[in-house]
C-alpha cells in the first residue's frame, strides 16, 4: 500500500488538454524526490468537469489540483507530497475525502459513470476489484436467461441512445426471434454534436460495456458480439482493445465463460465518418462493410439484423447499466427517476455554463437544477436564453420551461427530445434562427441521400433560412418551414430525417420574435447575423486613438488622431468586427439592425 | 509494410472491407487510397469494384486524393462554433496558406472539417491524425503547427 495514491485524468478532453506532458513531469519529479514507494499514479479515465482538466485527485486527502501544467509539478510532489502541504493556488475546492461536499457533484447521482475517473482503465484488476464481472458471473451461475430479461424488464432501463426504447422488450425479441446464430451489437458511434459520454465510458471503463454485453449475450442467446466505434475516437478504439485482450485472456470472454456453457467473443469495428451510422440499420450495414445507408423498418433488427440475423443492438451507456442492475436488482433501480424514465441519465454539459463536462443525475431533475445547480448557471454577466438539448435532433427550450423535468416524455411534449444527452446551454449573444441554421447544416450535410424528404426537404428549409438571416424573409416563410418541418418528420425513412426539423420547429415555437425580428425589423437581436448588424461608434467614449482606422481592413473607420469622435461609413462597412476588438475604450458597438 | 502483407492480416470475407481499407490508407504516406489499393481490396475480398468504390466515397474519412502526412481536422460542431472554432480554422488557413480540403505544397498538411469529436468541455477543438488538442486559440495554433513542423 503506498502512502498516497495521486489519480491522473487522461480522458480525452484532459489529455487534450496536456495531461500525456504532465504525467511526464510527474514521473520525473516522483523519481527525483525519492517517492516512487510511496505515491503511486493512476491514469483513470474522464473525472467530469472537462473545462478544469487536466486534472489530478490526491487520495487519501480527497485534493483535486486543477489547470496543473507541467511547471507546477515540482511545487505539488515538494510541498504535498513530501511536506504535507496542498498547494492552495491550485485547488478546485477545499479538500474533500467526500467528493459529493463539492457543488458540482452533490446533485450527481454516479452509477454508470461509478468507475470513470478513480479507477484504471486498462487494468481489468482494477475494475475486477471494485465488483467487475460478478454481474456476469451471478447470471451465468444463479439465473436463467428469462430471469435476466424479467430482472431488466422490470428495472424499466430504456436505450440510452435517443429513442428510449425498453430494453428488456427489446432483449426479449431477440431471444424469441427465430434464426441462427444472434448477435449482440454495441452501438459507439456517437456521433451527436455535444454528446461525449459513450466516448467516457468506452475509455474509463470499458470493462462494464463488455459485461453488459456478455450479460445480454447470455439472455438473448448470441455468441459474437461487435463493439462499433466512430473513427474520431482513436483513444476509446485503444482502449477496448486492451480491455478485449485481457478479458480473452482471463477468460471472461471466449469460450465456457466460469466453466459454464456460455461462450461469447467480441470484435472491434471501426466507422470511418458517418454520422447516419449512427442509426441501427445504417450502423448494421457498416459492420457488414458496406454504405452505411439506413433501410426501412420493419423488419427490426431483432428479427432480422446483422447478416440477416436475429440482432440486439444497444448503446454504449445502457449496456453500462447492466451490471449495476443484475447486482443491486430492478427495484433498486427503479426507485431512481419517474413513473416513466428510471434509473440515471449521463448529460454532457457545454456552451455558455461554468461547469461544463460529464454529469450523472436520477432521471427527472429538472433543466434548471441540471444546468444552475450542477453546471453552476451561464458566466457572470451573461443571461440563460435557452437550452439545446438532444443534439441535431433536439430542441431548445426557453427559461419558462427550465422547470420541466428531464424525462423522455417530458422533453418530447416541449419539442426537445432525450437524445443522447448533449445539453448545450445559450446566452443572450447566441442568435437563436442561426442556431437553427447551424444545426440544418449540419443534417443536411450529413443525410445521406437516400429518400428525397430528407436529401430535398432539408435543403429546402436551410435555402429559406438563409434568406431569413440575410434580411430577405417574408412572414409566409415561417409558415413554409412549419409545413415543411412537419412533412420532413412523418415522411424520412429513419431517424435522421424524422428528427432534423426539431431544432427549426423548437426555436419557431418558443422564439418566434427573433424569426420576426430578423423578418420585420431586419435586426438580428443577439447581434450575430452580419447581415442585420451594424457597428458605431460613441462619440463620447472615443478618444481618437487611431487604433480601429488601422484595424479596418476596408477603410470604413475614419477619422483624424487626437481630434475625436472617429465615425463608420456604413457604405464601405463589411462588419468584420475588426474595430470592436481594437478599440481599448469600448467606443465602437454592435447595434442590431442594418446600417445606419 | 506491404500491401500483401496487410491484406493478409484479415479474413477474405467482405464485412472487413472498412477495416482494411483504412490500413491500406494509413500504409499509404499521402494518406489516400489509390485506384491500385481499391482493386487490391475488392479482388482480395471478392467483390465487385464499384461495391468498393461505392463505400470508400460513403465516408469522409477515406480521401481518393494525396493528402499531407498529417491530416488536421478541426471540429466544426455547434459548440466549437460558440467557442471560436472559426478563428483557429482562419489562423491554421493562414499559417499554412491553403483553404479547406487543401494540401500544403511540401505535402505536410492537409486541412480538414470534422463532426464533433467529443472533447466539447474543451472547446475548440481539433485533431491531428490520432491526437486531439483542446482549448485551442490563435496561439496555441501556432505553437502546435511549429512542433509538427520540427517533427517533420
Amino acid at each position: 500500500m503506498r502512502r498516497l495514491s495521486v489519480l491522473l485524468c487522461s480522458g480525452s478532453a484532459c489529455q487534450s488538454a496536456g495531461a500525456l506532458a504532465l504525467k511526464q513531469a510527474l514521473v520525473e519529479a516522483i523519481t527525483a524526490e525519492g517517492l516512487t514507494e510511496e505515491v503511486q499514479i493512476v491514469e483513470t479515465g474522464c473525472m467530469g468537469p472537462c473545462e478544469l482538466g487536466p486534472i489530478l485527485l490526491v487520495y487519501p486527502d480527497g485534493v483535486y489540483y486543477v489547470r496543473v501544467k507541467p511547471s507546477d509539478v515540482q511545487e505539488i510532489v515538494r510541498e504535498h507530497f513530501l511536506k504535507g502541504r496542498p498547494v492552495r493556488r491550485l485547488l478546485w475546492t477545499a479538500p474533500a475525502p467526500e467528493p459529493r461536499t463539492i457543488p458540482f457533484f452533490a446533485r450527481q447521482k454516479k452509477v454508470v459513470l461509478e468507475n470513470c475517473g478513480q479507477i484504471d482503465p486498462e487494468k481489468i484488476e482494477e475494475y475486477i476489484a471494485v465488483g467487475g464481472y460478478e454481474a456476469l458471473a451471478k447470471v451465468l451461475t444463479q439465473m436463467t436467461p428469462e430471469e435476466v430479461i424479467s430482472e431488466i424488464s422490470r428495472s424499466g432501463l430504456r436505450g440510452r441512445g435517443g429513442a428510449g426504447f425498453p430494453t428488456g422488450k427489446k432483449w426479449q425479441a431477440v431471444r424469441e426471434a427465430k434464426g441462427n446464430p444472434k448477435y449482440v451489437i454495441c452501438n459507439g458511434d456517437e456521433g451527436d454534436p455535444g454528446a461525449f459520454m459513450d466516448r467516457a465510458i468506452l475509455e474509463g471503463d470499458p470493462h462494464s460495456v463488455l459485461e453488459g454485453m456478455a450479460i445480454a449475450a447470455y439472455a438473448v442467446g448470441a455468441e459474437k458480439g461487435y463493439i462499433y466505434v466512430r473513427a474520431e475516437y482513436p483513444l476509446a478504439v485503444k482502449r477496448l482493445e486492451v480491455a478485449i485482450a485481457q478479458a480473452r485472456k482471463l477468460g471472461l470472454l471466449g469460450t465456457r465463460i466460469f466453466d459454464t456453457d456460455f461462450s461469447f467473443d467480441v470484435e472491434l469495428r471501426i466507422g470511418a465518418g458517418a454520422f447516419v451510422c449512427g442509426e441501427e440499420t445504417a450502423l448494421i450495414a457498416s459492420i457488414e462493410g458496406k454504405r452505411g445507408e439506413p433501410r426501412p423498418r420493419p423488419p427490426y433488427p431483432a428479427t432480422s439484423g446483422l447478416f440477416g440475423k436475429p440482432t440486439l443492438i444497444n448503446n454504449v451507456e445502457t449496456f453500462a447499466n447492466v451490471r449495476h442492475i443484475i447486482l443491486k436488482g430492478a427495484d433498486w433501480f427503479s426507485q431512481m427517476g419517474t413513473a416513466t424514465s428510471k434509473g440515471t441519465k449521463v448529460f454532457a454539459l457545454a456552451g455558455q455554463v461554468k461547469n461544463t463536462g460529464l454529469v450523472e443525475v436520477p432521471m427527472g431533475i429538472t433543466l434548471r437544477e441540471l444546468i444552475f445547480e450542477v453546471g453552476g448557471g451561464v458566466p457572470e454577466g451573461r443571461k440563460f436564453k435557452a437550452v439545446q438539448i438532444g443534439g441535431p435532433s433536439g430542441g431548445c427550450l426557453p427559461e419558462s420551461l427550465l422547470d420541466v423535468p428531464i424525462d423522455y416524455e417530458s422533453l418530447k411534449q416541449y419539442g426537445a427530445i432525450m437524445g443522447s444527452g448533449g445539453v448545450i446551454v445559450l446566452d443572450d449573444t447566441s442568435c437563436m434562427v442561426n442556431v437553427a441554421k447551424f444545426f440544418l447544416e449540419f443534417t443536411a450535410d450529413e443525410s445521406c441521400g437516400q429518400c428525397v424528404p430528407c436529401r430535398v426537404g432539408l435543403r429546402m428549409m436551410l435555402g429559406i433560412l438563409e434568406r431569413i438571416v440575410r434580411g430577405e424573409g417574408s412572414e409566409e416563410d415561417l409558415s413554409r418551414l412549419e409545413e415543411l418541418g412537419k412533412i420532413i418528420q412523418t415522411t424520412s425513412l429513419c431517424g435522421l430525417g424524422q428528427t432534423a426539423p426539431n431544432p427549426v420547429l423548437s426555436t419557431l415555437r418558443y422564439f418566434r420574435e427573433e424569426y420576426l425580428a430578423h423578418i420585420h425589423d431586419k435586426a438580428c437581436p443577439a447581434g450575430v447575423c452580419p447581415d442585420l448588424i451594424h457597428y458605431e461608434i460613441i462619440p463620447e467614449a472615443c478618444r481618437a486613438c487611431d487604433l480601429c482606422r488601422r484595424a479596418c481592413p476596408t477603410g470604413a473607420a475614419q477619422g483624424t488622431p487626437r481630434n475625436p469622435p472617429y465615425r463608420i461609413v456604413q457604405e464601405l462597412c463589411i462588419r468584420c468586427g475588426a474595430c470592436l476588438e481594437a478599440c481599448p475604450f469600448g467606443a465602437v458597438v454592435k447595434v442590431p439592425g442594418r446600417k445606419g | 509494410m506491404d500491401k500483401k502483407a496487410i491484406l493478409e492480416k484479415f479474413p477474405r470475407s467482405p464485412d472487413v472491407l472498412l477495416a482494411l481499407l483504412h490500413e491500406l490508407q494509413r500504409a499509404n504516406p499521402q494518406n489516400y487510397l489509390t485506384p491500385e489499393d481499391l482493386a487490391l481490396a475488392a479482388e482480395y475480398l471478392n467483390l465487385p469494384l464499384s461495391r468498393v468504390r461505392d463505400a470508400v466515397t460513403f465516408y469522409t474519412m477515406f480521401s481518393l486524393r494525396p493528402r499531407g502526412k498529417h491530416v488536421i481536422r478541426v471540429c466544426d460542431s455547434p459548440n466549437c462554433h460558440l467557442f471560436g472554432a472559426w478563428s483557429v480554422v482562419e489562423e491554421l488557413k493562414k499559417l499554412l496558406g491553403i483553404e479547406i480540403g487543401e494540401t500544403t505544397p511540401d505535402g505536410l498538411f492537409t486541412l480538414e472539417l470534422t463532426s464533433c469529436l467529443g472533447a466539447c468541455g474543451v472547446a475548440p477543438v481539433m485533431m491531428v491524425d490520432d491526437e486531439v488538442f483542446g482549448n485551442l486559440t490563435p496561439e496555441r495554433v501556432r505553437e502546435i503547427l511549429a512542433r509538427l513542423k520540427e517533427e517533420g
